[in-house]
């Protein structure tokens, strides 16, 4: 084989290897220009997020869902899942698989709560014998709200009803 | 307060899944290495080699079974660790083969009456291997924060594998080894991930222990006693390794690694003086009474006194000088896959010394490029980290990607001179059924918290008088 194949083969070789990382470092170009940052502190602005003021019905429960997901929700049966639809933790899933779910800023919670107006051991929210998932304030200081009522005694989660902690809401879902 | 700052969480604005650049860049990743093979194999015998299609055809499988498996079972993963990964493991193969073809470390093994056989078709199944094992990682760990109920099991774990070479007969001066028959394992590269599982469930529900109940003294904040426990006792674990199986790297791993994590968990700069003072404290007191050890330290120190006209005693081998060499001659461009003289480094040319033969043939542009690839994967490990919307998550894949790092520094710092050479593999391209195996499992742990925290958050449901009178009823 010649020298100039040999020598032309070798940069070419280190050429597509620098291509490679540069296009690498395009993918991620995103991570410096379009990123959202989401910051406890940030969101803190008084009045309108306290707990109180919260039983006013947010923005979206207004929204018009997709008929298809409707349908599917219609069918009778426990929910599979705890999910955290606003606060900072939105978006975290936990399984419900029969376990006691404790909520609140104590680190051995099962869900850690970060949020201002939580207490350190907030809720839990366990099955009863008949597999019926309850929800109880554990004598917190802002109180534990159900759909719009504050809680008093353990009660019943109906499927989807928003559970409100502080800036925190959890749902449970099929 | 290290509680405010640790929740925050930085998401990307924009279409999430990116599986389409992800298939994009593993055709790129096994392009490139294809195109190395038929350029090493020009350069060293004038034709095309031909298990070059065979080769390409298998990593190709390879890439092609991870990108599906990553579409089904992980679809909001981050785009760049399948097909760096991919990548580094395609040009490891073609410098194993190249290396393979040596007829010099033939000879140097026919000398030593050992039985020379290729390399590189050993490592191709352990590339198989690694990518089913990845594969399953995938397929069964379907939430990281599972783990989290392993942690103590964990720690226990990880304990055995690190002691259990102890009880194996030392090779080539280190205890690094398990032998079951024919099969050795190295535990050391499997024990890193899941020491990582054991920091972070263990420094989640510690970290403010250990961040706030502390006393302030000339500007540097001193934990507790009873906090410190942890941090000695992770000391002690890595000088009982160096000193029992002198075994450098590893020790200097896990508590690189662990002193990260700390740092992490609760952002007190105190906690990195204390590591690097204990780390050095240990270094020195190891190295001036451990003959292993200090046979390395001379040989880092001296290089080239091998070479001297009386050779000193502790001078035994050339290998570090013939690395140093092997960069020197490679200038910036190299000498070009295949033409180089790297394999007069002889004995673990293809394993330690790999990045060498990348120095050489590739020279410092290629160096450099290996390098920077190896500092995306971490970079991504740390993205998924600040994405990540849990704490243990955060914690894990810090752990994780810092683990990698100090690997790569440790093995590429040794070679180059820059500290004491260890004995460690270059992650995915050095030859080694262990390591290539344990970094496919740490990149499929990385995949997974990184799905986890792209994945968008779902919609909130509807209220329950919306659902009366949208419930399409038969």
């Amino acid at each position: 084989m010649s020298e100039l194949t040999l020598t032309v083969m070798r940069l070419g070789f280190l050429a597509v290897l620098w291509l490679f990382v540069i296009v690498a470092v395009q993918v991620i170009r995103s991570d410096l220009f379009g990123t959202r940052v989401t910051q406890r502190g940030s969101a803190r602005r008084g009045a309108p997020d306290r707990p109180q003021r919260q039983a006013a019905p947010p923005p979206q429960r207004q929204q018009q869902q997709p008929s298809g997901r409707a349908a599917s929700r219609g069918r009778r049966g426990a929910p599979t899942k705890l999910v955290v639809s606003e606060g900072t933790l939105a978006g975290t899933t936990v399984a419900l698989q029969g376990q006691t779910i404790t909520l609140g800023r104590a680190h051995d919670s099962t869900i850690v709560l970060d949020d201002d107006y939580a207490s350190s051991r907030h809720a839990r929210i366990y099955p009863d014998r008949d597999g019926q998932w309850i929800v109880e304030d554990l004598g917190s200081t802002n109180g534990t709200y159900l759909d719009r009522t504050r809680l008093t005694t353990p009660t019943p989660i109906p499927l989807g009803a928003p559970i409100r902690i502080g800036k925190t809401v959890i749902e449970l879902r099929k | 307060m290290s509680s405010t700052s640790n929740t925050t969480t930085i998401s990307t604005i924009g279409p999430p899944r990116r599986r389409n650049t992800e298939l994009a860049l593993l055709v790129f990743a096994v392009i490139i290495p294809v195109f190395a093979y038929a350029n090493a194999g020009l350069a060293l015998s004038d034709e095309l080699p031909s298990g070059m299609l065979s080769y390409g055809l298998g990593l190709g499988l390879l890439a092609g079974v991870g990108h599906l498996v990553v579409r089904k079972w992980a679809p909001y993963a981050d785009p760049l660790l399948l097909p760096i990964a991919t990548l580094l493991n395609g040009l490891g193969l073609v410098l194993i083969w190249r290396l393979d073809q040596s007829r010099r470390l033939a000879q140097l093994a026919k000398n030593a009456h050992r039985v020379y056989s290729a390399s590189a078709p050993n490592q191709l199944i352990y590339s198989a291997m690694a990518v089913a094992l990845f594969v399953a990682v995938l397929i069964f760990l379907k939430d990281h924060r599972i783990l989290q109920r392993y942690t103590y099991i964990s720690m226990v774990g990880a304990l055995i594998l690190l002691i259990l070479p102890v009880f194996f007969p030392p090779v080539f001066g280190a205890r690094i080894w398990v032998r079951v028959g024919s099969f050795s394992i190295q535990p050391a590269e499997f024990a890193k991930i899941i020491i990582a599982v054991f920091f972070s469930g263990y420094l989640m529900v510690k970290r403010d222990a250990l961040a706030l109940a502390s006393r302030r003294f000339m500007g540097l904040y001193l934990p507790r006693g009873r906090d410190l426990g942890p941090i000695l006792v992770v000391w002690a674990m890595s000088i009982l390794i160096l000193v029992f199986e002198t075994d450098l790297g590893t020790s200097l791993l896990f508590f690189g690694m662990f002193v990260v994590m700390l740092y992490v968990a609760t952002e007190r700069t105190s906690w990195i003086v204390f590591g690097l003072l204990m780390s050095a404290a240990g270094a020195v007191g190891v190295a001036s009474f451990e003959p292993h050890v200090k046979v390395r330290v001379m040989a880092w120190l001296h290089p080239f006194a091998v070479y001297q006209d009386p050779r000193p005693s502790w001078a035994t081998t050339e290998q570090i000088a013939q690395a140093l060499m092997s960069f020197g001659s490679g200038g910036v461009f190299g000498t070009g896959l295949g033409q180089g003289a790297s394999d007069l480094i002889g004995f673990a040319a293809n394993s330690d010394f790999i990045l060498a033969t990348v120095g050489e043939e590739l020279g410092l542009a290629g160096t450099m490029a290996i390098l920077l690839l190896y500092g995306l994967i971490v970079e991504r490990g740390v993205r998924t980290a600040l994405a990540a919307r849990d704490p243990f998550g955060k914690l894990l894949s810090i752990g994780l990607s810092a683990a990698f790092a100090i690997q790569v520094f440790v093995v590429a710092g040794g070679v180059m001179g820059l500290i004491p050479l260890t004995g460690m593999t270059m992650p995915f391209v050095a030859y080694g059924g262990s390591s290539v195996l344990a970094n496919w499992a740490l990149i499929a742990i990385l995949i997974r918290i990184s799905d986890t925290a792209r994945r968008p958050a779902p919609a909130p449901a509807p209220s329950t008088d919306a659902e009366m009178t949208q419930v399409v009823r038969p």
